[in-house]
C-alpha cells in the first residue's frame, strides 16, 4: 500500500542520502540539479564528506536544545532548497534535497524506509552499515520517486 | 523614537496574532564569533555552560552554512567544503526545525548573526530577525559609546535591553502556525 500511494509532489528532488548510524554514506542518489540538467554536482569525495557532515551537525542540534529529548534536526529551510531528514529507531538517517515548498516529502521518506527495510535489510548478502549495492531497491526506489515526479510534470 | 529623526526602526513590529510563550533562547554573534547579546526566556534544559554552549552555537551554524552553500543546486561549481565563506555568499538557510524547538537564522551583510529559538510550531520569523537587526543598528551600531565586537552590556546600552524587552514581549506573542 505504502509504495503506491506516495502522493503528489508539486516540485523537484534534487538528491537522497543514506548515512548509516556512525555517519558513514551508505547510499547518495542525485536526480540532477535546477531544470534536471542531470549535471553531476557533486563527486563521490564531497557527497561523503557532505555526509558526515550531516551527521555531525544533526548530533549537535541535540545539543543545544532548549528543552528534552531532542531528535535532532527534521527540516532545513535555505533559500534555494529544502533538506527533510527522516532518523530511523535504529540511528540510520535518510534525507531528500528538494526544491522549496516541496509537499509530502516525509512521507516520501517513510516510503523509502519501508524500501530500505524490504530491499536491502533482507537481503541476505547485504552487509549492515555498508554501501547499498541492491538492484531490486534501486528500482524500487526509482518507481517511488518517479510517481512524483511524474506526478508533477502533470501526465 | 524621534530623536533618530526618521529611522527605519519606527515601522512597527511583525504583526502578532494569538498569544503564546513561544521564543526560547535568542543570540547574536558578531562575524568572528564574540557572542554579542544572549538572552533567554525558556530554557529548563543547559548541557554546557555559557561559552562551550555560544561557541558550539556559531560553530554549528558556520558549519551548516558551509554545508547549504556546498549542496546548493542551482549554482554553478564552488570551492571545497569548509572554505570560508563570505556573509552573504553562497546559499544560506534561514531556519531548522526539530521536534523540540525551531531555530531562525539571519546574517546581515557585515557578519552580525541573529539567532532566534522557538516553539517548533512558530512561524516564519525573518521579520522579526530582520526588525531585531534594525534595532541593533540603531542602538548598538549607531551608539557613539559601543565599541564594536564587544558584548552588548546593559550598563552602556539601556535603549537597547528596553528595546530588547519590549521585543521580548512581542516575541511572545508571536503566532503559533
Amino acid at each position: 500500500m505504502a509504495t503506491t500511494t506516495t502522493g503528489t509532489a508539486a516540485a523537484a528532488i534534487y538528491s537522497l542520502y543514506i548515512i548509516n548510524k556512525s555517519g558513514g554514506l551508505i547510499y547518495y542518489k542525485e536526480y540532477g540539479g535546477v531544470g534536471g540538467t542531470g549535471r553531476m554536482r557533486m563527486d563521490t569525495n564531497d557527497s561523503l564528506r557532505v555526509a558526515s557532515l550531516w551527521h555531525s551537525m544533526h548530533a549537535i542540534s541535540q545539543q543545544l536544545s532548549p528543552t528534552p529529548s531532542c531528535s535532532g534536526i527534521d527540516l532545513l529551510l535555505a533559500d534555494s532548497f529544502d533538506l527533510h531528514c527522516f532518523q530511523s529507531l535504529t540511528g540510520t538517517k535518510f534525507f531528500v534535497v528538494c526544491e522549496p515548498g516541496t509537499p509530502n516529502m516525509e512521507s516520501l521518506l517513510k516510503v523509502i524506509y519501508e524500501l530500505y527495510t524490504d530491499y536491502v535489510l533482507k537481503n541476505p548478502f547485504y552487509e549492515m552499515e555498508m554501501p547499498i549495492r541492491c538492484e531490486l531497491f534501486d528500482i524500487n526506489l526509482s518507481v517511488a520517486v518517479q510517481k512524483d515526479r511524474v506526478a508533477l510534470l502533470g501526465r | 523614537m524621534q530623536f533618530f529623526g526618521g529611522s527605519d526602526v519606527s515601522p512597527s513590529p511583525p504583526a502578532t496574532t494569538a498569544a503564546g510563550h513561544n521564543a526560547n533562547m535568542m543570540y547574536m554573534f558578531n562575524r568572528n564569533g564574540v557572542c554579542l547579546f544572549y538572552r533567554e526566556w525558556n530554557r529548563p534544559l543547559r548541557t554546557l555552560n555559557p561559552q562551550q554552549d555560544h561557541k558550539l552555537m556559531f560553530g554549528l551554524l558556520f558549519s551548516l552554512k558551509s554545508l547549504t552553500a556546498k549542496m546548493d543546486p542551482t549554482s554553478g561549481d564552488k570551492g571545497n567544503l569548509g572554505m570560508p565563506q563570505l556573509p552573504g555568499q553562497g546559499c544560506s538557510f534561514h531556519s531548522f526545525k526539530t521536534n523540540t524547538y525551531k531555530l531562525s537564522f539571519m546574517e546581515s551583510p557585515s557578519g552580525i548573526k541573529i539567532i532566534l529559538v522557538t516553539h517548533p510550531k512558530t512561524g516564519d520569523l525573518r521579520e522579526s530577525t530582520k526588525y531585531i537587526y534594525n534595532l541593533y543598528v540603531e542602538y548598538v551600531a549607531k551608539n557613539p559609546m559601543y565599541s564594536p565586537g564587544t558584548p552588548i552590556s546593559s550598563g552602556s546600552l539601556v535603549d537597547f535591553r528596553n528595546y530588547l524587552m519590549g521585543l521580548s514581549l512581542f516575541i511572545k506573542l508571536e503566532v503559533a502556525n
